[in-house]
């Protein structure tokens, strides 16, 4: 089984988004176009445009997570969608009876979409590979396997401010091993084209392997960010620190933290990306954060259309406009 | 019983160095009496078992199977189990200790012979317990263990993370002569791992678990082993590294061997495909060096067995996130089919391929069983090396039916199964007459 | 019936049957996309003094689960609030109701209108909603595969369609 074959149906259409890897990037780009034409909306009075009105979207969130899942709510609201919210009681230990059971019982309420954010990698591929066909899936984020949405809305972030991805120098630094949002940012930067993506770390904090998934490892920040346009921030979640993974935030601030003199090492015009929430001081320094070259607080905004350009295209029909009639000789004049 | 000859088959008796067309002569007690002559004194009326066309071996040897008896009956029974590995052939099962309760008491253990015994279909052989309760921390009553009939011991699973202890326990067996089936790795390496640390878990993002937690183990057991001088063997290794390592082991003259199970010898950790949970195993399966490094060890001798590693499942078991599900393939029924693919691949003959199913596992356990010599139990496998066929979860005998080898196509059948001279599996293709 | 001339004596039918609701005081709305090319010119003949509101129905179109999303989607333009307001709702082609149908649903998630009185250039049978247009520039009955679409932006052309065997 591969991605592909779960997560487009015969005709090649988007049924489910469970990770970015395998799609193709017509798909991709067209959730770019998507979205755009749903940011035009968030500046008009009725934000509105009932596509999926009628249909029932559940957010499934085994991980509590009030930023994700309000954007997705607000973005199914937005498509007239009615919407419910849960938070199941997560424990590993009763494994996956609840989590099929769960959506079953679900199901039978009639539900179209689930958004669904699961500790576990494979979470998401699990249930798409349980539900009826009517039914579709949207990985919010899977253990440490894949976000694509936030993958799609970083790449938005990047399309609005560079343009073309083919002549783009993007950085990766931080916390890779447990980032599901670096792995689908990494398959979204090859699948687009992106000239070059480094990935920026201590050893301990990469994956094994990790420049298979096209990227260029890197343990210097300086030295990785020579001439890099698009710089992404990730996360670093404390616990590391107790896990053997960094020594402590000083060093790892020291080495690499984001701050206006490793900045200067890139691009003049580069941009810096983060998919929040941040550690001011640990990942990134307040005067880089607030700085003129962060678009860190557009980020949101897009955030709402991504997530409407995906259940959209999720839910909806061919992707292709209708067969167009072929055109006859002009006809004289009719009664 | 009537007496009984099996005529016209490839008998292919690697612990005797026969393969060719030979007839085997079975006396009405169960015991072979006699190849190709005919005994003067062997019965007129008998039974012929007609067996142009087939290939006729010793029952087959499971060097590791769970029967899920006693205490977690919910995945399978003996009943179900024991049936299903005649007919895969397989007439003789070493189970590990690692029941519930565990099998650290000579009550558990004898329980568990005299209930395959009334079966009256394969044999089961267990496996004591190295430390109670596979805590890693007190010896077992090793001899009375033995005496009760545990053919080893091992703690299975359960890592003995106190070096002091598994040196003690090595000497303790030492002592007696008797052999420590070892699942070496080290705990703090394994940590939460559930795949193999490598491209698939990293793409995956998979917790993984490292080959060196393999390596480190087995460092550490070679160094014990070679302190105490006790007999062990490696159960399931994962890895070419340790698979090296015990080659050299094997070449400085230690007493030791290994055996590699036959899903190892076939899948990679690119099979886990996405999130496959019939692809999660322990060990894990790895990289493809380090299967070519497994096919090695079997081609050259270092590795003298291959086994099911058999753990048969509820549906539950596998309907979870991978690294939640657990871990476990049902075997039986693929070690014979997973291991002639092998000889169709080149990779061993024959004549090897079915020793490694029968002298390689009986010379590790120490048991009189896995040939066909004249005076060895009738315990009997016949195959059809050309019948084709697919794995498939509605014919499948094992009450477990997780296994990553569904809709795979075969080349190699069971046809008839005996024990002790008796036919417990007629798969119909061989009828037996009788002859006045 | 040449192409060019089709559609010049269709505008002018069009802006003299419109000229009665103009002391109403109406908000001209066109739908994309040949019906804000019509909207435009009629805008220009009756010199209606309020800007002209365009609407692209994508996202309120019945067929989404069955076609999809249309990939090009231009967005609603409606400079004037459209509360209490006449409208006068423009397209170019009035098959089976449909698109007015989404229009509407559209103009009253804006706001609610005093009326919509609707204009379309061509008229043709296959209703399959109780719409109707108030004023038509022309009446067409055509077979079951053929359509007629209109041709621009800048060279306004009808031309009748068949549908590929």
């Amino acid at each position: 089984m591969t991605a592909p074959d779960l997560q487009l149906d015969a005709d090649g259409r988007l049924k489910h988004l469970l990770t970015i890897e395998g799609l193709p990037r017509e798909l991709l780009v067209q959730i770019l176009d998507t979205a755009a034409s749903f940011i035009t909306l968030a500046e008009k009075e009725i934000k509105k445009a009932p596509l999926l009105r009628g249909k029932t979207v559940v957010n499934l969130f085994f991980e509590t997570s009030t930023r994700t899942r309000t954007t997705f709510e607000i973005a199914a609201k937005r498509l007239a969608a009615d919407v419910i919210n849960l938070n199941p009681q997560h424990a590993s230990t009763r494994k996956g009876e609840t989590l099929l059971d769960t959506i079953h019982n679900l199901e039978a309420m009639h539900t179209d979409l689930f958004v669904v954010r699961h500790p576990n990698s494979g979470a998401a591929f699990l249930i798409a590979g349980h539900v009826p066909p009517h039914v579709h899936i949207i990985n919010a984020g899977d253990g440490r396997h894949a976000h694509p949405t936030q993958a799609m809305l970083d790449m938005f972030t990047i399309r609005a401010h560079k343009g073309d991805f083919g002549a783009l120098r993007v950085a990766i630094v931080g916390d890779l091993l447990h980032s599901r949002v670096a792995r689908s940012q990494i398959h979204a930067l090859t699948t687009l084209g992106a000239g070059e993506v480094r990935v920026i770390a201590p050893k301990t904090l990469l994956p094994v392997g990790v420049e298979r998934l096209g990227v260029h490892p890197y343990h210097d920040m300086r030295a990785g960010l020579e001439d890099v346009d698009v710089i992404i921030m990730l996360r670093l979640q404390r616990e590391r620190m107790h896990g053997a993974f960094i020594p402590s935030a000083q060093e790892f601030f020291n080495l690499y933290g984001l701050t206006p003199d490793k900045l200067a090492r890139a691009k003049p015009d580069a941009i810096v990306m983060h998919p929040g929430p941040m550690n001011r001081g640990l990942e990134i320094d307040s005067a880089v954060a607030d700085g003129p070259q962060s678009v860190i607080l557009p980020q949101v905004t897009y955030g709402i259309a991504v997530r409407m350009a995906v259940m959209a295209l999720v839910m909806g029909g061919s992707p292709l406009p209708p067969r167009r009639p072929r055109r006859a000789a002009l006809k004289e004049g009719g009664a | 019983m009537n007496a009984l000859v099996i005529r016209g088959g490839r008998l292919v008796d690697p612990a005797n160095g026969r393969d060719g067309l030979h007839d085997l002569y079975i006396d009405g007690q169960g015991f072979v009496v006699a190849v190709d002559e005919r005994p003067a004194d062997f019965p007129a009326e008998h039974q012929v078992v007609e067996a142009a066309g087939l290939v006729v071996c010793p029952g087959l040897v499971d060097l590791r199977a769970r029967v899920r008896e006693p205490g977690l009956e919910y995945k399978a029974t003996m009943e179900s189990e024991v049936r299903a590995a005649v007919a895969a052939g397989i007439t003789t099962l070493c189970c590990p200790p690692d029941t519930q309760p565990p099998i650290d008491t000579p009550a558990v253990a004898q329980m568990v012979q005299s209930r395959a015994w009334r079966y009256g279909l394969a044999f089961i052989h267990p496996l004591g317990a190295l430390t109670r309760g596979l805590q890693g921390e007190q010896l077992t009553d090793m001899a009375a263990l033995d005496e009760a009939g545990c053919v080893g011991f091992s703690n299975a699973l359960a890592p003995v993370t106190d070096t002091l202890v598994m040196r003690r326990a090595m000497e303790y067996a030492a002592s007696f002569g008797l052999t420590v089936f070892l699942h070496s790795e080290d705990p703090y390496l394994h940590g939460r791992g559930t795949a193999h640390e490598g491209e698939v878990s990293t793409r995956l993002g998979l917790p993984g678990i490292p080959a060196a937690a393999e390596t480190v183990g087995v460092a550490r057991d070679l160094a014990l082993i070679e302190q105490t001088g006790v007999r062990a063997h490696f159960c399931q290794l994962s890895s070419a590294r340790a698979v090296a390592m015990v080659a050299e082991a094997r070449r400085q003259g230690l007493p030791v061997s290994m055996d590699v199970t036959a899903h190892h010898l076939h899948l990679t950790e690119h099979d886990i495909g996405f999130f496959d949970s019939q692809c999660h195993v322990l060990p894990p399966l790895r990289a493809l060096a380090d299967r070519e490094g497994l096919r090695r060890a079997v081609a050259d001798g270092t590795a003298a067995a291959v086994c099911s590693d058999h753990q048969p499942h509820e549906p539950d078991a596998k309907l979870a996130p991978f690294s939640l599900s657990e871990p476990g393939i049902s075997g039986l029924e693929t070690l014979l089919p997973l291991t002639l693919r092998l000889v169709d691949e080149g990779v061993v003959d024959l004549p090897a391929a079915i020793a490694l199913l029968t002298r390689g596992p009986a010379e590790i356990l120490g048991l009189e069983c896995g040939h066909l010599g004249p005076g060895a139990t009738a315990d009997v496998c016949l195959f059809d090396p050309e019948a084709e066929w697919v794995l498939q979860a509605e014919t499948m005998r094992s009450r477990g039916h997780n296994t990553p080898f569904l809709g795979w196509r075969f080349r190699g059948r069971v046809v008839k199964t005996l024990v002790g001279g008796r036919v417990v599996f007629d798969a119909g293709a061989a009828p037996a007459t009788d002859r006045a | 019936m040449t192409p060019t001339e089709a559609v010049e004596p269709l505008l002018a039918r069009l802006a003299g049957g419109l000229q009665p609701y103009l002391e109403r005081r109406p908000i001209m709305v066109g739908i994309h996309t040949g019906g804000v090319w019509v909207a435009e010119r009629l805008h220009r003949r009756l010199a209606l003094p309020e800007p002209l509101g365009t609407l692209d129905i994508s996202f309120y179109r019945d067929d989404f689960t069955r076609a999809g999303l249309n990939p090009e989607v231009r967005g609603s333009q409606l400079p004037v609030p459209v509360a209490d307001r006449h409208i006068l709702l423009v397209d170019d082609v009035l098959h089976t109701g449909r698109t007015i149908r989404a229009a509407l649903n559209e103009i009253f998630d804006y706001g609610r209108p005093a009326s919509v009185v609707l204009a379309v250039l061509v008229e043709r049978d296959g209703r399959e909603l109780p719409i109707q247009a108030d004023v038509v520039g022309r009446h067409m009955d055509l077979g079951p595969h053929q359509h007629v679409k209109l041709l621009g932006p800048e060279d306004l052309r009808l031309a009748i369609l068949e549908d590929a065997v």
